[in-house]
């Protein structure tokens, strides 16, 4: 069984959905038979490798120990630097022992959602050392890691917000519009992954594979919207199916192809990941320059902390040299932005509501954009002939 | 300390407007950015040792001079400062 993958999926995850409606409906607590629910999905997609079963119940519970233990910690050290990145590291280890062995073909620890759980508990980490998190509940922690919408493919979400739908019984009437809103994405979802994604990919296949320019620009427009349709589809589904549970994941697109510039387009696309760049990587990294004095200039600052947070989001896709690259290459065009918009800030400021100047941004950005995901499709550098 | 707070918006925003109008919509006028954001915070943090974490708000609820304001009170107040 593959999480919204197969009929297979749909016809249990529909009548596994029911009792799910009577609880809220009935305005009784989800989450327990949320739990029981997510346990079986999981056992249900993995049972073709046991090991990898037992290996995500060491890292949830390793990760459990973390997160809990750290806050122990921070009572008792407070804001101490060196124990804080200790706790980063353990927390990102399996994570990247994994990526790493994946370089030699074997990998280590794999098992699904292993990147996404550990924006979950990492995050967790740096917020209990900001001290906004101040209790850990075993049972939601492991319940936020595990949820089955998103343990795959995320969106990610955040402890805090996830704390609030956990201890929330939504009143019938509120539950029911959610129910209503989570069907209609899931069949948006559905329709988004399912006929446009797999209509586009064929396109792509059928027209865009030759060795001509031609041939090449269909395969980068096709991919683009492929990987669009096929991505929002999954979450769309995966954001409905939250909400049958109670639990209102947040949205992760938002019209990305309607984005005016490369900052707008983040905002736009996989929301959820690059906000989670934003506020944990960029942001603090920011923070600690503008304390370290590392920079005259605020805008080279800025274009540092940009092509670092970008390039660690590529490395984040895996090791390869087209993800480094798509990360790189977004770091770059946001920088350029933010050098763009500031020092030609008056003509940008005179010129952004006239109808020329958004045509033209927006076709730049689209360009760019569908660029980056020729990039990250592996197909640039594979026609280049470049890798490691 | 409202006085100190709005002469840094206006530095960061490079713009007085934020003291004619403290209900204007920071990020919405590209007032201030990602990078402004974290400025403040930092400043915040040098000028008055209150720490504020740059995920505990959403943008929503920091966007204008007068939240901006609001948030900082509050968190001198939860940290006694």
């Amino acid at each position: 069984m593959q999480l919204f993958g197969d009929t297979y999926f749909f016809i249990i995850a529909g009548l596994l959905a029911v009792p799910a409606v009577v609880f809220g409906v009935k305005e009784k607590p989800i989450n327990i038979y949320g739990f029981c629910v997510t346990l079986f999905f999981i056992i249900m997609t993995m049972k073709s490798r046991p090991s990898a079963i037992v290996w995500m119940a060491v890292y949830v519970a390793l990760q459990y120990v973390l997160v809990r233990t750290y806050l122990s910690v921070c009572v008792k050290y407070g804001r101490n630097r060196g124990l804080y990145w200790l706790y980063i590291f353990l927390a990102v280890a399996p994570l990247a022992v994994f990526k790493i062995t994946g370089l030699t073909g074997h990998s280590l620890f794999g098992f699904m959602g292993i990147s996404y759980m550990t924006f979950k508990s990492v995050q967790m980490i740096i917020e209990e050392y900001d001290m906004i998190i101040k209790e850990v509940d075993p049972f939601e922690f492991v319940y936020f890691l595990l949820f089955f919408p998103c343990v795959l493919s995320g969106p990610i979400d955040r402890s805090r917000r996830f704390h609030e739908d956990f201890t929330t019984v939504h009143p019938k009437q509120e539950y029911l519009d959610m129910v209503g809103t989570g069907l209609f994405k899931i069949v948006l979802g559905a329709a988004y992954k399912f006929a446009a994604g797999s209509l586009i990919y064929q396109l792509m296949i059928w027209y865009g594979l030759k060795s001509t320019f031609t041939s090449h620009l269909i395969y980068m427009y096709c991919y683009g919207f492929y990987l669009f349709f096929d991505f929002a589809g999954y979450t769309l589904m995966a954001v409905g199916m939250s909400y049958i549970y109670g639990i209102r994941s947040p949205e992760n697109f938002n019209k990305p192809f309607l984005a005016l510039d490369m900052k707008d387009f983040w905002d736009r696309w996989h929301i959820s990941l690059s906000h989670w760049f934003r506020d944990f990587i960029f942001s603090r990294l920011m923070m600690r320059s503008i304390k370290g004095k590392w920079f005259k200039s605020k805008l080279t600052g800025a274009s540092f902390g940009l092509i670092v947070n970008m390039t660690v989001m590529g490395v984040w896709h895996g090791f390869d040299i087209y993800y480094i690259m798509y990360g790189v290459y977004h770091g770059v065009l946001l920088a350029l932005t933010e050098i763009y918009q500031k020092k030609c800030r008056d003509f940008h400021r005179a010129h952004k509501n006239e109808k020329w100047y958004i045509a033209v941004s927006w076709f730049i950005t689209f360009n760019l954009v569908m660029f980056g995901f020729f990039i990250f499709s592996g197909r640039f550098t594979q026609i280049l002939g470049i890798s490691w | 300390m409202e006085e100190k707070i709005l002469d840094m918006l206006a530095d960061l925003c490079g713009d007085e407007i934020v003291r004619e109008n403290p209900d204007i919509d920071l990020m919405e006028e590209e007032l201030m950015d990602s990078l402004d954001w974290t400025e403040l915070l930092v400043w915040v943090e040098e000028e008055f040792g209150a720490i504020m974490s740059p995920s505990e708000y959403t943008r929503e609820e920091m966007n204008t001079p007068n939240k901006v304001i609001a948030q900082v009170k509050k968190r001198l107040e939860e940290q006694n400062l």
